[in-house]
């Protein structure tokens, strides 16, 4: 992505919000249930984390046909979109819809597709019988399909497509390749649906343990250099720990607070009510 | 005489349904081999096949689009929404099409499963509770269970009858225990019930709020107050008959409710309850219910959701008009 670009992510993208320049802990504050997760996707080119699965591929949609009615596609230096979803969101209606939309407004926008094999319970084979990437056919625009799990070429193919979106190429739908090593959730159980060699064979395919094998093998960094790296990993990923148990829980009234742009009179007086119901417990803990 | 908690209880009922009627069919996301990501459905494919216990691909509008299709091709389907905050893609085909389908010609007995509310501590879009939006729909049936001996009736009674009905589960209650008794004739589908009863004022609640209407009686009862519990079960069509008679006999009545309280429930029965019950009121109906903006952040959802003060504090207010 080149700095013009707009993401719109799933709930999986952390680490193109990194690249983004977001501070890691935002997320964290919606997951850790302190807040709404709020920075500003204008600012930070890189739009709300959405849970509602597949709903974004319609927002990018959007964003783009915007991009191009600003003039700004259509040379070198043209923005362009990105829209990552998961396997199981290429059967909502909504992601179909956005492959309609972005091939008739022929949108600056990239169709990044993490198909990890698995939507929480449920493989592949429940969302399609043919490969992902070959849908974008039908709706006009190309699929393809690259190793998700080598960094280098997603890196190539996903610069390519967006360097074609931003020139006024239409869109591209890339379907990366890759497996869900974890469970979904906490509450998620994945023994129950899937076998423990499937996951073994996907593990030696790290793909971070690949991208430091090639470097090594092409001598492009030494050992000093992967120390340096594992400990500034060690150590953001101990401190981010640490924010995360620090943040603070959020005064019970700042739930009625940045509903409207323009407020509200009803909210105000909810507000004002839970305040006086609150008080009236002065000196208890509550 | 079992005890089991309320998401067992619905595995039973289900699994009753499905040996009942090889018409009966279950659709969801993850309903499976994971059985559900709350487990209602657990063991059920094994034991009935997986064409009668379907994990769909991940579409809601399609679980619902296609299980209308499958009723008029005989099938009962029983669907499941993941979570309250993911119905919304298939609004449109149970608003236009399931509700209005009998009205045009003939009925669809489908039954969507919703677990609904908050409290558990989820992401946004996993406490929503949207039983306005389908109770306002003319055309649909709305009921939720608020126990296990409930759980395990009335769902096997909305899976037999031919009226399509949003089934709605109290989520943070899944795991409450209570008995079931499987030979009992169940009690109706659409009737309001005393939970408790009592003389001094009513308070009328539903699904996963009848825990903290009781708990809020049982502390009421410490300072001498007999608050009357009814759990009303049936949203739509609303039962009002046992509403109005504890209404005439206390005099006071206060709704609870977790969805924010414009335009929702609670205002339904304000309206009836004055309108039939004018002249025994000592105050206004009140209603304790989520506050009127999106669903909060989890850290300060037990502020938003109505609890036991809550409650309590309606009451006062009620006493003190
Ligand atoms: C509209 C909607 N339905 C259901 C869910 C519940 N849900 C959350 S994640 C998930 C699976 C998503 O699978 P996939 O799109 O493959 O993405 P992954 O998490 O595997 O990256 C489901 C069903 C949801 N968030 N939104």
């Amino acid at each position: 992505m080149r700095p013009q670009d707009m993401a719109f992510p799933t709930y999986r993208e952390h680490g193109v919000l990194y690249c983004r320049g977001i501070d890691p802990i935002m997320p964290l504050g919606l997951f850790r249930g302190v807040d709404q997760g709020g920075w500003d996707p204008i600012e930070m080119k890189f739009a709300m984390y959405t849970i509602v699965i597949g709903a974004q591929t319609l927002h990018a949609t959007g964003y783009a046909m915007g991009i191009a009615m600003d003039g700004k596609v259509g040379t070198e230096d043209g923005e362009a979109v990105i829209a990552y979803f998961g396997d199981g969101a290429s059967s909502q209606g909504d992601v179909n819809e956005a492959f309609v939309w972005s091939s008739v407004f022929h949108a600056p926008v990239v169709f990044f597709c993490q198909n990890n094999q698995y939507a929480i319970s449920e493989p592949l084979e429940r969302q399609t019988r043919v490969p992902l990437y070959q849908r974008a056919h039908g709706f006009g625009f190309p699929g393809v399909r690259v190793d998700g799990n080598d960094v280098l070429a997603s890196y190539a193919v996903t610069r390519a497509a967006l360097d074609q979106a931003r020139v006024g190429q239409g869109p591209t739908l890339i379907e990366a390749y890759t497996y869900r090593m974890g469970a979904h959730t906490t509450s998620d159980d994945p023994t129950r649906y899937r076998i423990a060699s499937e996951v073994e064979a996907w593990q030696a395919k790290d793909p971070i343990l690949r991208v430091r094998r090639f470097l090594e093998q092409q001598g492009l960094a030494d050992q000093s250099f992967f120390g340096e790296v594992d400990e500034q990993a060690r150590v953001e990923a101990v401190k981010l720990r640490e924010r995360v148990l620090e943040l603070p829980d959020p005064a019970p009234v700042t739930m009625f607070d940045h509903v409207f742009p323009n407020g509200s009179p009803e909210i105000d007086e909810e507000r004002e009510q839970f305040t006086a119901y609150l008080s009236s417990f002065a000196g208890e803990v509550h | 005489m079992e005890t089991v908690t309320i998401g067992k209880a619905l595995n039973l009922g289900l699994r009753r349904a499905l040996e009942d009627d090889p018409k009966v069919i279950l659709m969801g996301e993850d309903i499976g081999r994971l059985g559900g990501v709350f487990r209602i459905t657990d063991g059920l494919q094994k034991d009935f096949g997986d064409d009668r216990v379907i994990d769909t691909p991940l579409a809601e509008s399609g679980i619902v689009g296609t299980a209308v299709g499958l009723c008029l091709r005989g099938y009962r389907p029983v669907l499941e929404i993941q979570f309250d905050g993911f119905v919304y893609p298939a609004y449109d085909q149970i608003v236009s099409q399931v509700a209005k389908m009998h009205y045009r010609s003939r009925g669809l007995p489908i039954v969507i499963r919703i677990p609904f509310g908050g409290g558990i501590g989820a992401v946004e879009h996993h406490s929503e509770s949207p039983e306005a939006y389908f109770s306002h729909t003319a055309g649909l049936k709305v009921v939720v269970c608020a126990n296990p001996n409930d759980a395990y009736w009335m769902i096997q009674q909305a899976i037999a009858s031919d009226d399509p009905i949003i089934f709605f589960e109290p989520k943070r209650r899944y795991w409450e225990k209570g008995p079931v008794d499987t030979d009992a004739e169940p009690y109706p589908l659409h009737a309001a019930r005393v939970a408790r009863p009592g003389t001094d004022a009513t308070v009328v609640a539903y699904g996963p709020m009848v825990r903290t209407a009781l708990d809020a009686a049982t502390a009421a009862a410490e300072e001498g107050r007999e608050l009357e519990v009814i759990d009303l079960r049936s949203i739509s069509p609303l039962d009002m008959a046992p509403v109005y008679e504890s209404v005439r006999k206390t005099g006071r009545l206060v709704v609870v409710h977790e969805a924010p309280s414009n335009v929702g429930v609670g205002a339904e029965i304000a309206a009836r309850v004055t309108e039939q019950c004018f002249y025994s009121l000592e105050a206004p109906v009140l209603r304790v219910c989520g506050f009127n903006v999106p669903y909060p952040a989890a850290r300060v959802e037990e502020d938003f959701l109505p609890d036991l003060d809550r409650v309590l504090d309606a009451v006062d207010r009620s006493f003190g008009w």
